[in-house]
């Protein structure tokens, strides 16, 4: 997307910590992708991609920080590891892929908000029923994107159908309590993290908007 | 006793030591011209060096010992390079370590006697193991040497795969062509023992004077009648056989000869599909044969051969496409491999050098190549580069263009390999002249798709110069597979007691100053069982081993190592234990006169491994060059801490 016009100064440009931090965060090394391609070749969403996916792993073998993290491609990674699986070099791409969608969050990058949307209303609907609850999922979801209609066509054939149900089905026992207990632990260890690595790790310069 | 010490500069005072100094370069000639005057200057007897590895310059050192007139065992060398400079940075723990070595060297000397080696006669005969193109050119040189050649070869025919090749690249000649005469030339050679559908079992003794056995497999053709002339093949009722030599894309008889221009040309059953075998009835090619050569009862024979010196040129397998799902795992039948393309360019192969699909029989007009399946990849561990397959594939893009001019040849490719003498010219001319399309990337995937020319094959693959995925729709895909080792390579190995690597690829003795040796002294390598190799490098490393072993055998006498095993007679109770454990069948039990038994060692068998001394229980058995004497000598100085030393 920033294709530099100029010679890129890769020395300058190269952020150390980040390749670090993608290393280490994903358990991969990055310095065996020898940039075949099989990647972009089985992935199904190459042509909606902004960055095919052998050109992201080329960002972060050269610590490109801001394109790698700033790229619409990780967002619309549908994680179907067909990546992972034809890498001839064994690096499970898809895996990287999370790791810097997650560290584009943190950092504050949302290039398709209707994803980040979406997730947070997924994940806002399971903390609070222990389970998602499609319709009141599908409500928010209309609301939070400002498209209220875009699935309204598909919502009566599906309720007639008896594939949703207008209040929600919570897990039994204890099921509940055990879900919102993953929530708390992640909500702990993530502060945990950010005091660990609070400097140079999550600068989250806000200019995007958005964050945790 | 007077002993010198050339070594660095942590020499200290030890016992016996009568001069010490130290060389920038001991190994050079001043170096060595110096340890051979001060030998003489100062009437040492014995000599103790500390620098590199004994593995490279015990031998020189050695020499420049027996040059200043001592016994070459009067010689110590102390490991202070690999053993304590390059494995820490420690300064005062490494001097340390350097100064023991150096004086476990100097107490060990102290007990060395002198050791003279024996002399023993040499067999002026080599084995070849394989007679591919590597086997050939090697058994061609050393008979051309004067030296009697037996050529053990598992197929019914020689030639390898070089003799499936339909062209070479980069000059386009004919394969066969080429190496046809040269096969001719084995066939015919009075110094050369040609044992065809052959393998070795057993290989003993040492270098000059090996003994190997060889399991004659049975042809059920008595191949002194046989002549090659067809009748039984035409007359075969079985004829749905896959033909290895066409690489399965035709089928043969259950007898067969695999093609025109075998060595030798002879027809051979194939057990495990005769109908005479399998069901007992038949029996035609037994009566149509004018030469009544046919013999069901035929048995394997064993034959012992006696030689001088081994080389191992076993060649190399193809990866098994097989394992890739994603081309179809060997279920479309357009999607084949690189060499049976070749069989099926081939002016003599089963269509008669017409590009067919597998599958309807048409003439494929858009022909997609993929580089690397097996090569380079490491979740199919085959993490190493094949060598030739950039190549070859220019060379098969080509000849699909020659073939069919209205054709679109594709190349999927990460990089290009073509290193060797006009092979970039030859991919730039598939490029420039003949407009084959390369494209950079790997290919993802193969789905059969229907097009306007009926079944065709879609093949998704990414053009990462681009930055894109493409898809070509294809009538062929010729995979390019690579290299492997030869199917058994381990075991072989394990016979000629030669090391191989974790692809079965087996080990030459240094990777760049001694490529066609093993680390079994009279075991030469050849070809690409040491390695993926092309048929220049191939040809080149044969000639290199057979050089190798007119060198060894020139000689009619070779000196045996006198570090072997000794047994003290008047100790030895005759109990046989160290005959149970010796590995190579070196020791054997005397019966005295009064009835009784004592171990003797073989001294040109015996290779000096220890395992008898320690198994001993009287210890009765000494190791030369290494007894009880000298190691405790060595354990002693170590065992002393170093205050004592320093401080006396």
């Amino acid at each position: 997307m920033q294709t530099p016009v100029r010679p890129l100064n890769l020395a300058q440009a190269r952020d150390p910590d980040f390749q670090a931090a993608v290393a280490r965060d994903s358990g991969q090394h990055l310095a065996s992708c020898y940039q075949c391609g099989n990647c972009t070749a089985g992935c199904s969403y190459t042509p909606d991609y902004d960055f095919p996916v052998h050109q992201v792993m080329r960002l972060v073998q050269l610590g490109l920080k801001e394109s790698a993290l700033s790229c619409r491609s990780i967002w619309l990674c549908a994680t179907c590891q067909a990546c992972t699986t034809r890498c001839p070099n064994n690096i499970d791409v898809a895996r990287v892929m999370d790791v810097l969608r997650h560290m584009a969050r943190q950092a504050g990058y949302a290039p398709e908000p209707g994803v980040k949307t979406f997730t947070d209303s997924f994940l806002a609907s399971v903390a609070k029923h222990g389970r998602v609850f499609e319709v009141g999922l599908a409500a928010v979801f209309a609301i939070k994107s400002g498209k209220p209609l875009q699935d309204a066509g598909l919502g009566l054939p599906m309720l007639t159908h008896g594939k949703l149900s207008l209040t929600p089905h919570e897990p039994e026992g204890n099921g509940k309590a055990e879900v919102a207990a993953i929530f708390a632990r992640f909500d702990r260890v993530a502060a945990q993290k950010a005091r660990a690595h609070s400097p140079g790790e999550t600068p989250g310069n806000g200019k995007k908007g958005g964050g945790e | 006793m007077r002993i010198g010490v050339m070594v660095c500069h942590a020499a200290r005072e030890f016992p016996d030591v009568v001069f010490a100094t130290d060389h920038m370069y001991a190994c050079s000639d001043p170096g060595q011209g110096t340890i051979e005057q001060t030998i003489r200057s100062l009437k040492l007897d014995g000599v103790v060096v500390a620098s590199c590895s004994p593995r490279m310059h015990e031998v020189t050192f050695r020499r420049a010992v027996e040059r200043a007139g001592l016994n070459r065992y009067m010689f110590e060398m102390a490991n202070i390079r690999e053993h304590v400079a390059w494995i820490s940075l420690d300064r005062k723990r490494n001097t340390e370590k350097a100064t023991d070595l150096v004086r476990m060297a100097v107490e060990k000397l102290r007990h060395n006697r002198p050791l003279t080696a024996k002399s023993f006669e040499v067999q002026k005969r080599v084995l070849i193991i394989g007679a591919g193109v590597a086997g050939i050119q090697a058994a061609l040189d050393c008979a051309e040497g004067g030296l009697d050649v037996i050529l053990v070869e598992r197929r019914q025919s020689i030639g390898g795969v070089m003799s499936k090749l339909d062209k070479t690249f980069p000059t386009v000649d004919c394969s066969v062509c080429v190496l046809g005469p040269k096969m001719v030339d084995v066939g015919q050679h009075p110094r050369i023992t040609l044992l065809a559908l052959s393998e070795v079992e057993e290989l003993s003794g040492y270098v000059g004077n090996f003994e190997v056995k060889i399991r004659k497999k049975s042809a059920f053709v008595d191949w002194t009648k046989c002549t090659g002339c067809g009748a039984c093949l035409e007359k075969c009722p079985s004829k749905k056989v896959r033909d290895s030599h066409n690489e399965g894309i035709t089928t043969t008889t259950a007898i067969t000869i695999p093609f025109p221009q075998a060595i030798p040309k002879r027809a051979a059953i194939d057990p495990a599909v005769c109908l005479h075998f399998t069901k007992g009835k038949c029996g035609v090619c037994k009566k149509v044969c004018p030469a009544d050569a046919i013999d069901y009862d035929m048995q394997d024979e064993i034959v012992t051969e006696k030689v001088g010196a081994v080389i191992a040129a076993t060649g190399l397998d193809l990866f098994d496409h097989r394992k890739c799902g994603e081309y179809g795992g060997g279920r479309y039948p357009d999607v084949i491999t690189s060499l049976q393309y070749e069989r099926m360019l081939s002016a003599s192969g089963p269509t008669a050098g017409h590009i067919k699909r597998p599958s309807d029989g048409t003439e494929p007009k858009t022909v997609v190549f993929i580089s690397c399946v097996g090569s380079r990849d490491r979740s199919v561990d085959r993490p190493y580069c094949s060598n030739f397959c950039c190549m070859y594939t220019a060379k098969q893009a080509i000849l699909t263009r020659d073939h069919i001019p209205d054709s679109r040849a594709y190349v999927f490719y990460m990089d290009i390999r073509a290193t060797g003498k006009g092979y970039e010219e030859f991919v730039r001319r598939a490029q420039e002249e003949y407009e084959v399309q390369y494209i950079r990337g790997r290919v993802a995937q193969i789905y059969p798709t229907t097009g306007e020319d009926g079944n065709q094959l879609m093949v998704r693959g990414a053009d990462t110069l681009l930055g894109t995925q493409v898809e070509i729709k294809a009538d062929l895909v010729v995979l390019a597979v690579g290299a492997e080792s030869a199917h058994g390579a381990p075991a072989l190995a394990e016979k000629l007691r030669i090391s191989y690597d974790a692809y079965g690829f087996f080990l030459e003795s240094h990777p760049k100053l001694r490529p066609v040796e093993t680390n079994t002294v009279g075991v030469f390598l050849a070809g690409a069982c040491q390695a993926p190799k092309d048929i220049p490098a191939s040809v080149a490393q044969a000639s290199a081993a057979a050089g190798k072993v007119l060198a060894l055998l020139s000689k009619d006498k070779l000196e045996s190592d006198p570090q072997i095993a000794q047994v003290q007679t008047m100790r030895c109770i005759g109990c046989g234990k160290c005959e149970r454990t010796c590995p190579f069948g070196a020791i054997r039990m005397r019966e005295l006169r009064d009835g009784s038994k004592r171990a003797e060692v073989v001294e040109t068998v015996c290779q000096g491994c220890g395992i008898c001394s320690v198994t001993c229980p009287v210890r009765a058995i000494q190791l030369a060059h290494f007894t009880d004497s000298q190691l405790l000598a060595e354990v002693n100085a170590l065992c002393r801490t170093w205050d004592e030393t320093t401080e006396s």
